[in-house]
Protein backbone atom coordinates (compact mmCIF):
# COMPACT_ATOMS: atom_id res chain seq x y z
CA UNK A 1 0.00 0.00 0.00
CA UNK A 2 0.99 3.38 -0.67
CA UNK A 3 2.56 5.74 1.97
CA UNK A 4 0.89 9.09 2.70
CA UNK A 5 2.69 11.90 0.26
CA UNK A 6 1.29 15.61 0.46
CA UNK A 7 1.38 16.68 -2.85
CA UNK A 8 0.29 18.80 -5.71
CA UNK A 9 -1.94 17.22 -7.95
CA UNK A 10 -3.29 18.78 -11.27
CA UNK A 11 -6.73 19.16 -12.93
CA UNK A 12 -6.72 17.34 -15.45
CA UNK A 13 -10.63 17.21 -15.94
CA UNK A 14 -13.51 18.79 -13.89
CA UNK A 15 -16.71 17.67 -14.94
CA UNK A 16 -20.02 18.81 -13.98
CA UNK A 17 -22.30 15.71 -13.78
CA UNK A 18 -25.44 17.37 -12.87
CA UNK A 19 -26.31 20.68 -10.71
CA UNK A 20 -24.00 20.32 -7.94
CA UNK A 21 -22.01 17.06 -8.45
CA UNK A 22 -18.40 17.15 -10.25
CA UNK A 23 -16.17 14.47 -11.00
CA UNK A 24 -12.61 15.58 -10.61
CA UNK A 25 -9.48 13.88 -12.43
CA UNK A 26 -6.23 14.88 -10.27
CA UNK A 27 -2.72 14.35 -11.90
CA UNK A 28 -0.30 13.27 -9.19
CA UNK A 29 3.29 14.35 -9.87
CA UNK A 30 5.00 11.07 -8.28
CA UNK A 31 3.93 7.25 -9.57
CA UNK A 32 0.82 6.04 -7.72
CA UNK A 33 1.21 2.57 -5.57
CA UNK A 34 -1.45 0.28 -4.78
CA UNK A 35 -4.47 2.82 -3.11
CA UNK A 36 -7.17 0.74 -2.01
CA UNK A 37 -11.06 1.52 -2.46
CA UNK A 38 -12.78 3.52 0.94
CA UNK A 39 -9.23 5.10 1.05
CA UNK A 40 -9.55 8.78 1.06
CA UNK A 41 -7.82 12.26 0.57
CA UNK A 42 -7.56 15.15 2.18
CA UNK A 43 -7.12 18.62 0.43
CA UNK A 44 -6.41 22.02 1.11
CA UNK A 45 -8.40 24.83 0.17
CA UNK A 46 -7.37 27.92 0.56
CA UNK A 47 -9.53 29.99 -1.67
CA UNK A 48 -12.21 30.18 0.79
CA UNK A 49 -12.09 33.04 3.43
CA UNK A 50 -14.71 31.19 6.04
CA UNK A 51 -12.58 27.69 5.69
CA UNK A 52 -9.41 26.41 7.50
CA UNK A 53 -8.73 22.90 7.52
CA UNK A 54 -8.85 20.53 4.83
CA UNK A 55 -11.54 18.56 3.29
CA UNK A 56 -11.53 14.79 3.38
CA UNK A 57 -13.17 13.16 -0.45
CA UNK A 58 -13.40 9.65 -0.75
CA UNK A 59 -11.22 8.63 -3.72
CA UNK A 60 -13.69 7.54 -6.48
CA UNK A 61 -11.56 6.03 -8.61
CA UNK A 62 -7.40 5.64 -9.57
CA UNK A 63 -5.86 5.08 -12.95
CA UNK A 64 -1.93 3.97 -13.02
CA UNK A 65 -1.25 4.22 -16.53
CA UNK A 66 -2.72 7.92 -16.38
CA UNK A 67 -1.36 8.24 -12.93
CA UNK A 68 -4.74 10.21 -11.86
CA UNK A 69 -7.16 9.62 -8.86
CA UNK A 70 -10.55 10.65 -9.74
CA UNK A 71 -12.97 12.33 -6.81
CA UNK A 72 -16.48 12.33 -7.23
CA UNK A 73 -17.32 15.90 -5.05
CA UNK A 74 -20.91 16.89 -3.96
CA UNK A 75 -20.89 20.88 -4.11
CA UNK A 76 -21.95 20.89 -0.06
CA UNK A 77 -20.64 24.42 0.99
CA UNK A 78 -17.83 26.49 0.94
CA UNK A 79 -14.92 23.80 0.66
CA UNK A 80 -16.53 21.26 -1.58
CA UNK A 81 -17.31 24.68 -4.32
CA UNK A 82 -13.41 25.79 -3.65
CA UNK A 83 -12.91 22.34 -5.26
CA UNK A 84 -15.93 21.79 -8.10
CA UNK A 85 -14.91 25.37 -9.24
CA UNK A 86 -10.86 24.54 -9.94
CA UNK A 87 -10.50 24.61 -13.35
CA UNK A 88 -8.50 22.21 -15.40
CA UNK A 89 -4.73 22.91 -15.30
CA UNK A 90 -4.67 24.23 -11.71
CA UNK A 91 -3.28 22.62 -9.17
CA UNK A 92 -4.32 21.03 -5.28
CA UNK A 93 -2.77 20.10 -2.97
CA UNK A 94 -3.82 16.84 -1.76
CA UNK A 95 -2.67 14.28 1.39
CA UNK A 96 -2.92 11.12 0.63
CA UNK A 97 -3.95 8.13 0.21
CA UNK A 98 -5.54 7.99 4.14
CA UNK A 99 -7.63 5.70 6.24
CA UNK A 100 -7.79 1.91 5.93
CA UNK A 101 -10.12 0.87 2.78
CA UNK A 102 -12.97 -2.19 2.14
CA UNK A 103 -11.70 -5.56 3.49
CA UNK A 104 -11.60 -7.93 0.26
CA UNK A 105 -14.18 -10.23 -0.19
CA UNK A 106 -13.37 -14.34 -1.02
CA UNK A 107 -13.66 -16.04 -4.48
CA UNK A 108 -17.31 -16.66 -5.21
CA UNK A 109 -18.98 -14.95 -2.18
CA UNK A 110 -21.80 -12.56 -3.12
CA UNK A 111 -21.59 -9.33 -2.20
CA UNK A 112 -24.08 -6.03 -2.17
CA UNK A 113 -23.06 -2.52 -2.47
CA UNK A 114 -25.62 0.01 -0.64
CA UNK A 115 -24.62 3.62 -1.63
CA UNK A 116 -26.67 6.66 -1.13
CA UNK A 117 -26.32 9.94 -2.09
CA UNK A 118 -22.27 10.90 -3.08
CA UNK A 119 -21.43 7.50 -0.82
CA UNK A 120 -21.57 5.85 -3.79
CA UNK A 121 -17.65 7.25 -4.79
CA UNK A 122 -15.77 4.42 -3.11
CA UNK A 123 -18.63 1.63 -3.44
CA UNK A 124 -17.91 1.72 -7.62
CA UNK A 125 -14.28 2.38 -6.99
CA UNK A 126 -14.35 -0.74 -4.98
CA UNK A 127 -16.18 -2.90 -8.00
CA UNK A 128 -13.76 -1.58 -10.42
CA UNK A 129 -10.77 -2.75 -8.13
CA UNK A 130 -12.47 -6.44 -7.99
CA UNK A 131 -13.12 -6.88 -11.40
CA UNK A 132 -9.42 -5.31 -12.02
CA UNK A 133 -7.99 -7.84 -9.64
CA UNK A 134 -10.24 -10.59 -11.70
CA UNK A 135 -11.58 -12.12 -8.65
CA UNK A 136 -14.45 -14.34 -8.96
CA UNK A 137 -17.02 -12.04 -7.15
CA UNK A 138 -20.89 -11.68 -7.73
CA UNK A 139 -21.43 -8.11 -7.49
CA UNK A 140 -24.92 -6.53 -6.53
CA UNK A 141 -25.36 -2.91 -5.97
CA UNK A 142 -28.27 -0.64 -4.47
CA UNK A 143 -27.96 2.37 -4.88
CA UNK A 144 -30.64 5.45 -3.52
CA UNK A 145 -30.87 9.20 -4.46
CA UNK A 146 -33.48 11.79 -4.20
CA UNK A 147 -34.46 11.40 -7.64
CA UNK A 148 -33.32 10.05 -10.89
CA UNK A 149 -31.35 12.74 -11.60
CA UNK A 150 -29.60 12.50 -8.36
CA UNK A 151 -28.48 8.58 -9.41
CA UNK A 152 -25.48 8.80 -11.14
CA UNK A 153 -23.08 6.09 -12.85
CA UNK A 154 -25.69 3.47 -12.69
CA UNK A 155 -24.17 2.08 -16.23
CA UNK A 156 -20.63 2.05 -14.53
CA UNK A 157 -22.00 0.11 -11.69
CA UNK A 158 -23.64 -2.53 -14.20
CA UNK A 159 -20.48 -2.93 -15.80
CA UNK A 160 -19.57 -5.15 -12.43
CA UNK A 161 -23.27 -6.38 -12.05
CA UNK A 162 -26.87 -6.18 -10.94
CA UNK A 163 -27.85 -2.79 -10.03
CA UNK A 164 -31.31 -1.95 -8.25
CA UNK A 165 -32.55 1.45 -7.83
CA UNK A 166 -34.79 3.08 -5.10
CA UNK A 167 -35.37 7.07 -5.71
CA UNK A 168 -37.78 9.25 -3.07
CA UNK A 169 -39.71 10.53 -5.62
CA UNK A 170 -40.14 7.33 -7.53
CA UNK A 171 -38.46 8.56 -10.82
CA UNK A 172 -36.52 6.01 -11.00
CA UNK A 173 -36.73 2.60 -9.70
CA UNK A 174 -38.89 1.58 -6.79
CA UNK A 175 -40.25 4.55 -4.77
CA UNK A 176 -38.63 5.35 -1.63
CA UNK A 177 -35.30 4.97 0.52
CA UNK A 178 -32.63 2.67 -0.20
CA UNK A 179 -33.57 1.01 3.25
CA UNK A 180 -36.67 0.41 1.55
CA UNK A 181 -35.96 -2.14 -1.27
CA UNK A 182 -36.69 -5.78 -1.27
CA UNK A 183 -32.90 -6.85 -1.69
CA UNK A 184 -32.51 -4.98 1.66
CA UNK A 185 -35.37 -6.76 3.43
CA UNK A 186 -36.15 -10.04 2.23
CA UNK A 187 -32.97 -11.38 0.82
CA UNK A 188 -30.33 -9.77 2.37
CA UNK A 189 -29.05 -13.43 3.82
CA UNK A 190 -28.23 -14.32 0.31
CA UNK A 191 -25.36 -12.26 0.70
CA UNK A 192 -21.87 -13.22 2.28
CA UNK A 193 -21.14 -9.65 2.62
CA UNK A 194 -22.30 -6.19 2.34
CA UNK A 195 -20.29 -2.76 2.32
CA UNK A 196 -22.08 0.55 2.63
CA UNK A 197 -21.62 4.17 2.22
CA UNK A 198 -24.37 6.99 2.62
CA UNK A 199 -25.83 9.20 5.29
CA UNK A 200 -25.18 7.88 8.20
CA UNK A 201 -29.26 7.10 9.21
CA UNK A 202 -29.15 5.00 5.91
CA UNK A 203 -26.00 3.14 6.89
CA UNK A 204 -27.08 2.71 10.72
CA UNK A 205 -30.48 1.37 8.66
CA UNK A 206 -28.63 -1.26 6.45
CA UNK A 207 -26.22 -2.42 9.27
CA UNK A 208 -29.05 -3.29 11.60
CA UNK A 209 -30.75 -5.18 9.41
CA UNK A 210 -27.38 -6.87 8.44
CA UNK A 211 -26.84 -7.70 11.88
CA UNK A 212 -30.64 -9.03 11.87
CA UNK A 213 -29.75 -12.09 9.18
CA UNK A 214 -25.90 -11.93 10.71
CA UNK A 215 -24.32 -11.38 7.17
CA UNK A 216 -21.01 -9.60 7.47
CA UNK A 217 -21.36 -5.53 7.20
CA UNK A 218 -18.75 -2.81 6.83
CA UNK A 219 -19.66 0.56 6.68
CA UNK A 220 -17.84 3.89 5.32
CA UNK A 221 -18.32 6.42 8.26
CA UNK A 222 -17.86 10.21 7.01
CA UNK A 223 -16.98 12.87 10.40
CA UNK A 224 -15.38 15.99 10.87
CA UNK A 225 -11.72 15.72 10.71
CA UNK A 226 -8.68 18.51 11.33
CA UNK A 227 -5.62 16.25 10.08
CA UNK A 228 -6.63 12.79 8.64
CA UNK A 229 -3.96 10.93 9.61
CA UNK A 230 -4.55 10.75 13.26
CA UNK A 231 -2.67 13.01 15.35
CA UNK A 232 -5.45 15.47 16.32
CA UNK A 233 -8.14 12.90 17.58
CA UNK A 234 -11.16 15.03 17.04
CA UNK A 235 -12.67 12.46 14.32
CA UNK A 236 -13.50 9.45 16.93
CA UNK A 237 -16.49 7.65 16.86
CA UNK A 238 -17.65 5.04 19.57
CA UNK A 239 -16.23 1.39 19.29
CA UNK A 240 -15.95 -1.74 21.25
CA UNK A 241 -12.68 -1.20 22.24
CA UNK A 242 -13.25 2.82 22.83
CA UNK A 243 -12.72 5.72 20.57
CA UNK A 244 -11.13 5.24 17.71
CA UNK A 245 -10.09 7.84 15.08
CA UNK A 246 -12.66 7.78 11.60
CA UNK A 247 -9.69 8.96 9.78
CA UNK A 248 -6.98 6.18 10.99
CA UNK A 249 -8.73 2.84 12.39
CA UNK A 250 -11.12 4.10 9.32
CA UNK A 251 -13.07 5.70 7.99
CA UNK A 252 -14.50 1.50 7.00
CA UNK A 253 -15.42 0.12 9.77
CA UNK A 254 -17.10 -3.69 10.79
CA UNK A 255 -20.14 -2.99 12.09
CA UNK A 256 -19.40 -5.44 15.00
CA UNK A 257 -16.82 -2.77 16.16
CA UNK A 258 -19.15 -0.30 16.28
CA UNK A 259 -21.73 0.51 19.25
CA UNK A 260 -24.20 1.30 16.67
CA UNK B 1 26.32 29.01 6.78
CA UNK B 2 24.36 30.30 9.65
CA UNK B 3 23.58 28.22 13.46
CA UNK B 4 20.54 26.95 13.61
CA UNK B 5 21.50 25.79 16.81
CA UNK B 6 19.90 26.81 19.92
CA UNK B 7 19.72 26.13 24.00
CA UNK B 8 16.61 25.57 26.39
CA UNK B 9 18.59 25.10 29.61
CA UNK B 10 20.39 22.01 29.21
CA UNK B 11 18.83 20.95 26.26
CA UNK B 12 20.34 21.48 23.29
CA UNK B 13 18.06 21.83 19.88
CA UNK B 14 19.47 21.70 16.32
CA UNK B 15 17.35 24.56 15.62
CA UNK B 16 14.48 26.18 17.41
CA UNK B 17 11.38 24.38 15.64
CA UNK B 18 9.85 21.88 17.97
CA UNK B 19 6.05 20.76 17.53
CA UNK B 20 3.30 20.93 20.36
CA UNK B 21 1.75 18.40 21.74
CA UNK B 22 -1.95 17.38 20.81
CA UNK B 23 -1.19 18.10 17.33
CA UNK B 24 1.98 15.74 16.58
CA UNK B 25 0.43 12.05 18.55
CA UNK B 26 3.46 10.03 19.25
CA UNK B 27 5.37 11.65 16.24
CA UNK B 28 5.90 8.63 14.28
CA UNK B 29 2.17 9.29 12.13
CA UNK B 30 4.15 12.22 10.59
CA UNK B 31 7.59 9.55 9.49
CA UNK B 32 6.10 8.96 5.83
CA UNK B 33 5.52 13.11 5.59
CA UNK B 34 9.57 13.74 6.72
CA UNK B 35 12.46 13.20 8.85
CA UNK B 36 12.00 14.13 12.43
CA UNK B 37 15.50 14.22 13.13
CA UNK B 38 15.05 17.63 11.20
CA UNK B 39 12.86 19.16 13.84
CA UNK B 40 15.05 20.63 16.91
CA UNK B 41 12.48 18.64 18.99
CA UNK B 42 8.87 17.36 19.34
CA UNK B 43 6.40 16.86 22.21
CA UNK B 44 4.04 13.15 21.92
CA UNK B 45 1.02 13.90 23.18
CA UNK B 46 -0.61 14.45 26.39
CA UNK B 47 -0.13 11.23 28.72
CA UNK B 48 -1.88 10.34 31.88
CA UNK B 49 -1.06 7.96 34.41
CA UNK B 50 -4.42 5.97 33.56
CA UNK B 51 -5.90 5.83 29.84
CA UNK B 52 -8.52 8.44 29.44
CA UNK B 53 -11.03 7.92 26.14
CA UNK B 54 -11.33 11.68 26.17
CA UNK B 55 -14.39 13.71 25.50
CA UNK B 56 -17.59 12.65 23.29
CA UNK B 57 -17.70 13.59 19.52
CA UNK B 58 -18.27 16.16 18.31
CA UNK B 59 -14.82 17.59 18.70
CA UNK B 60 -13.88 20.08 16.94
CA UNK B 61 -15.22 22.78 15.22
CA UNK B 62 -13.41 25.30 12.26
CA UNK B 63 -13.42 28.74 12.38
CA UNK B 64 -12.23 31.09 9.84
CA UNK B 65 -8.91 31.50 10.83
CA UNK B 66 -8.35 28.79 12.94
CA UNK B 67 -10.27 25.43 14.88
CA UNK B 68 -11.62 24.81 18.20
CA UNK B 69 -11.22 21.10 19.82
CA UNK B 70 -12.31 19.17 22.55
CA UNK B 71 -10.33 16.24 22.39
CA UNK B 72 -10.09 15.83 26.60
CA UNK B 73 -6.57 14.21 26.60
CA UNK B 74 -7.58 11.03 24.95
CA UNK B 75 -4.35 8.58 25.27
CA UNK B 76 -3.49 5.75 26.46
CA UNK B 77 -1.60 5.82 29.29
CA UNK B 78 1.69 6.61 30.41
CA UNK B 79 2.19 2.58 31.35
CA UNK B 80 1.27 2.31 27.94
CA UNK B 81 3.47 4.74 26.43
CA UNK B 82 6.76 3.54 28.41
CA UNK B 83 5.79 -0.32 27.09
CA UNK B 84 4.36 0.02 23.37
CA UNK B 85 5.47 3.67 22.22
CA UNK B 86 9.04 4.88 24.17
CA UNK B 87 10.95 1.66 21.94
CA UNK B 88 9.83 3.49 18.61
CA UNK B 89 11.37 6.63 19.56
CA UNK B 90 14.34 5.34 20.88
CA UNK B 91 16.12 5.68 17.92
CA UNK B 92 15.19 9.62 16.99
CA UNK B 93 18.43 11.90 17.13
CA UNK B 94 16.27 14.66 18.21
CA UNK B 95 14.90 16.28 21.81
CA UNK B 96 11.67 13.87 22.32
CA UNK B 97 9.56 15.63 25.50
CA UNK B 98 6.48 13.73 26.74
CA UNK B 99 3.74 16.46 27.82
CA UNK B 100 2.23 14.77 31.33
CA UNK B 101 -0.85 15.76 32.18
CA UNK B 102 -3.25 14.12 35.74
CA UNK B 103 -6.06 14.92 37.53
CA UNK B 104 -4.51 15.51 41.29
CA UNK B 105 -0.74 16.26 41.83
CA UNK B 106 -0.67 12.70 42.75
CA UNK B 107 -1.57 11.46 39.63
CA UNK B 108 1.07 14.21 37.30
CA UNK B 109 3.79 12.64 40.42
CA UNK B 110 3.09 9.32 39.30
CA UNK B 111 3.49 9.66 35.53
CA UNK B 112 6.48 12.07 35.81
CA UNK B 113 8.21 9.16 37.64
CA UNK B 114 7.38 6.65 35.13
CA UNK B 115 8.69 9.21 32.26
CA UNK B 116 12.07 9.57 34.46
CA UNK B 117 13.15 6.28 33.64
CA UNK B 118 13.11 6.57 30.00
CA UNK B 119 16.38 7.60 28.93
CA UNK B 120 16.05 8.95 25.62
CA UNK B 121 13.28 11.27 27.07
CA UNK B 122 15.26 14.34 28.15
CA UNK B 123 12.61 16.06 29.73
CA UNK B 124 8.81 16.38 30.06
CA UNK B 125 6.19 19.18 29.41
CA UNK B 126 4.18 19.58 32.23
CA UNK B 127 0.82 20.16 31.25
CA UNK B 128 -1.05 22.52 34.09
CA UNK B 129 -3.40 24.34 30.86
CA UNK B 130 -5.45 22.11 29.47
CA UNK B 131 -9.07 23.82 29.05
CA UNK B 132 -11.26 20.78 28.00
CA UNK B 133 -10.84 18.16 30.84
CA UNK B 134 -13.15 19.10 34.05
CA UNK B 135 -11.16 18.05 36.46
CA UNK B 136 -7.17 18.91 36.90
CA UNK B 137 -6.19 20.36 33.56
CA UNK B 138 -6.38 24.06 33.54
CA UNK B 139 -7.37 24.82 36.91
CA UNK B 140 -3.40 23.82 38.23
CA UNK B 141 -2.73 26.39 35.96
CA UNK B 142 -4.64 29.34 36.52
CA UNK B 143 -3.63 30.28 40.24
CA UNK B 144 -0.16 30.36 41.55
CA UNK B 145 -0.81 28.69 44.40
CA UNK B 146 -1.82 25.69 42.68
CA UNK B 147 0.73 25.79 39.98
CA UNK B 148 3.68 26.02 42.34
CA UNK B 149 2.23 23.04 44.23
CA UNK B 150 1.76 21.00 41.12
CA UNK B 151 5.06 22.07 39.98
CA UNK B 152 7.09 21.34 43.21
CA UNK B 153 5.65 17.79 44.07
CA UNK B 154 7.13 17.14 40.25
CA UNK B 155 10.05 18.72 40.56
CA UNK B 156 10.85 16.33 43.98
CA UNK B 157 10.41 13.25 41.39
CA UNK B 158 12.00 13.93 38.09
CA UNK B 159 15.39 15.01 37.64
CA UNK B 160 15.40 15.89 33.90
CA UNK B 161 14.24 18.81 31.87
CA UNK B 162 10.88 20.18 33.32
CA UNK B 163 9.35 22.20 30.57
CA UNK B 164 5.63 23.62 32.02
CA UNK B 165 3.37 24.53 29.75
CA UNK B 166 1.06 27.42 30.83
CA UNK B 167 -2.42 28.51 29.92
CA UNK B 168 -3.73 31.64 27.93
CA UNK B 169 -6.83 31.87 30.54
CA UNK B 170 -5.51 33.84 33.09
CA UNK B 171 -5.43 37.28 33.98
CA UNK B 172 -1.89 37.65 34.47
CA UNK B 173 0.08 34.87 32.90
CA UNK B 174 3.45 36.63 33.73
CA UNK B 175 2.88 35.63 37.48
CA UNK B 176 1.90 32.54 36.68
CA UNK B 177 5.27 31.84 35.12
CA UNK B 178 7.25 33.55 37.93
CA UNK B 179 5.59 30.96 40.09
CA UNK B 180 6.54 28.38 38.57
CA UNK B 181 9.43 29.15 37.65
CA UNK B 182 10.76 29.58 41.75
CA UNK B 183 9.52 25.86 42.42
CA UNK B 184 12.07 24.86 39.41
CA UNK B 185 10.40 24.57 36.40
CA UNK B 186 13.51 24.76 33.53
CA UNK B 187 11.54 26.42 30.97
CA UNK B 188 7.83 27.45 30.44
CA UNK B 189 5.58 26.72 27.35
CA UNK B 190 2.81 29.21 26.20
CA UNK B 191 0.19 29.23 25.19
CA UNK B 192 -1.80 26.77 25.75
CA UNK B 193 -5.28 26.95 23.53
CA UNK B 194 -8.03 29.75 24.48
CA UNK B 195 -10.92 29.18 25.85
CA UNK B 196 -13.71 29.77 23.52
CA UNK B 197 -17.02 28.39 22.11
CA UNK B 198 -18.57 27.97 18.61
CA UNK B 199 -22.58 27.28 18.11
CA UNK B 200 -24.52 26.23 15.27
CA UNK B 201 -27.45 28.99 14.60
CA UNK B 202 -29.68 26.30 12.80
CA UNK B 203 -29.39 23.62 15.15
CA UNK B 204 -29.60 26.47 18.22
CA UNK B 205 -26.46 23.87 19.95
CA UNK B 206 -23.04 23.94 20.55
CA UNK B 207 -21.20 22.50 18.22
CA UNK B 208 -18.83 20.84 20.43
CA UNK B 209 -19.94 17.87 23.15
CA UNK B 210 -18.13 19.96 25.77
CA UNK B 211 -20.28 22.91 24.54
CA UNK B 212 -16.97 24.89 25.19
CA UNK B 213 -13.34 23.81 24.17
CA UNK B 214 -9.81 25.40 23.14
CA UNK B 215 -9.31 27.77 20.02
CA UNK B 216 -5.65 27.32 18.00
CA UNK B 217 -4.54 28.25 14.44
CA UNK B 218 -3.68 31.86 13.27
CA UNK B 219 -6.55 33.38 15.32
CA UNK B 220 -4.99 33.18 18.60
CA UNK B 221 -1.59 34.75 17.41
CA UNK B 222 -1.66 38.17 18.14
CA UNK B 223 -2.47 37.09 21.98
CA UNK B 224 0.17 34.40 22.32
CA UNK B 225 3.04 36.33 20.95
CA UNK B 226 1.64 39.24 23.32
CA UNK B 227 1.89 36.70 26.11
CA UNK B 228 5.45 35.17 25.04
CA UNK B 229 7.13 39.21 25.17
CA UNK B 230 5.10 39.63 28.65
CA UNK B 231 6.49 35.99 30.10
CA UNK B 232 10.20 36.41 28.68
CA UNK B 233 10.49 40.16 30.29
CA UNK B 234 9.70 38.48 33.68
CA UNK B 235 11.51 34.92 33.88
CA UNK B 236 14.66 34.05 33.62
CA UNK B 237 14.21 30.29 32.40
CA UNK B 238 13.90 30.02 28.57
CA UNK B 239 10.54 30.64 27.12
CA UNK B 240 9.05 28.86 24.48
CA UNK B 241 6.74 30.31 22.04
CA UNK B 242 3.36 28.57 20.50
CA UNK B 243 0.31 29.65 18.93
CA UNK B 244 -0.75 29.96 15.59
CA UNK B 245 2.69 29.71 13.90
CA UNK B 246 1.92 28.81 10.41
CA UNK B 247 5.14 30.02 9.05
CA UNK B 248 8.77 31.08 9.29
CA UNK B 249 7.94 34.41 9.88
CA UNK B 250 5.24 34.21 12.63
CA UNK B 251 8.18 31.61 14.15
CA UNK B 252 10.53 34.68 14.10
CA UNK B 253 8.09 37.28 15.77
CA UNK B 254 7.98 35.01 18.43
CA UNK B 255 11.62 34.86 18.72
CA UNK B 256 11.85 38.48 18.67
CA UNK B 257 9.53 38.46 21.25
CA UNK B 258 11.65 36.33 23.33
CA UNK B 259 11.29 32.64 22.66
CA UNK B 260 14.33 30.44 22.95
CA UNK B 261 12.05 28.00 20.35
CA UNK B 262 8.90 27.59 19.01
CA UNK B 263 6.63 24.83 18.61
CA UNK B 264 4.11 24.21 15.77
CA UNK B 265 0.92 22.93 16.11
CA UNK B 266 -2.59 23.49 13.93
CA UNK B 267 -0.30 24.41 11.18
CA UNK B 268 0.55 20.65 10.81
CA UNK B 269 -3.00 19.97 10.36
CA UNK B 270 -3.29 22.14 7.15
CA UNK B 271 0.00 21.22 5.94
CA UNK B 272 1.95 18.28 7.45
CA UNK B 273 4.78 19.70 6.13
CA UNK B 274 4.93 22.95 7.93
CA UNK B 275 7.40 22.14 10.67
CA UNK B 276 10.06 21.07 8.06
CA UNK B 277 9.48 24.24 6.12
CA UNK B 278 9.54 26.39 8.77
CA UNK B 279 13.37 25.82 9.89
CA UNK B 280 14.01 26.21 6.36
CA UNK B 281 12.49 29.63 6.40
CA UNK B 282 14.45 30.44 9.59
CA UNK B 283 17.78 29.71 7.78
CA UNK B 284 16.87 31.76 4.78
CA UNK B 285 15.68 34.53 7.06
CA UNK B 286 18.69 34.85 9.49
CA UNK B 287 20.69 34.19 5.38
CA UNK B 288 18.90 37.40 4.42
CA UNK B 289 19.09 39.62 6.80
CA UNK B 290 22.89 38.39 7.57
CA UNK B 291 22.75 37.10 11.45
CA UNK B 292 24.75 34.47 12.49
CA UNK B 293 22.88 32.22 15.12
CA UNK B 294 19.37 31.60 15.56
CA UNK B 295 19.45 32.19 19.11
CA UNK B 296 20.60 35.97 18.64
CA UNK B 297 17.29 36.23 17.66
CA UNK B 298 15.71 35.58 21.09
CA UNK B 299 14.71 38.61 22.47
CA UNK B 300 15.77 41.32 19.88
CA UNK B 301 12.54 43.20 19.33
CA UNK B 302 13.34 46.55 18.90
CA UNK B 303 11.23 49.15 20.93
Amino acid sequence: MMNKTVQNLRVLSNIQLNRDHHLLELQAPVKLEQINPGQFVNVRVEKSQSTFLRRPFSIYGVNYEKNTISLFIKDVGPGSHVLTSTPEGEEVDVVFPLGNGFSLPENNERILLVGGGFGIAPLLFFAQELKNLNSKVDIHALVGARTADDLMELDSFAQYGQVYTTTEDGSHGLKGRVTDHLVLNDNLQIFDRVYTCGPEPMMKAVAAKAAAVGVFCEVSLENTMACGFGVCLCCVTDTTSGHQCVCTDGPVFNIKDLKW
Amino acid sequence: MVDLRVKIGDLDLKNPVMTASGTFGYGVEFEDFFDLNRLGGFVVKGTTLHERQGNPYPRSAETPSGMLNAVGLQNRGVKYFAEKIYPKLERFQTNVLVNVSGSTVEEYVECAGVIDELEHIPGIELNISCPNVKEGGMTFGTSCPSAEAVVRAVRKVYKKHLMVKLSPNVTAIDEIARAVEGVGADSVSLINTLLAMAIDAETRKPVLSTITGGLSGPAVKPVALRMVWQVARAVKIPVIGMGGIMNAADAIEFMLAGASAIQVGTAGFVDPLAPVKIVKGIEDYLKRHKIESAADLVGSLQL
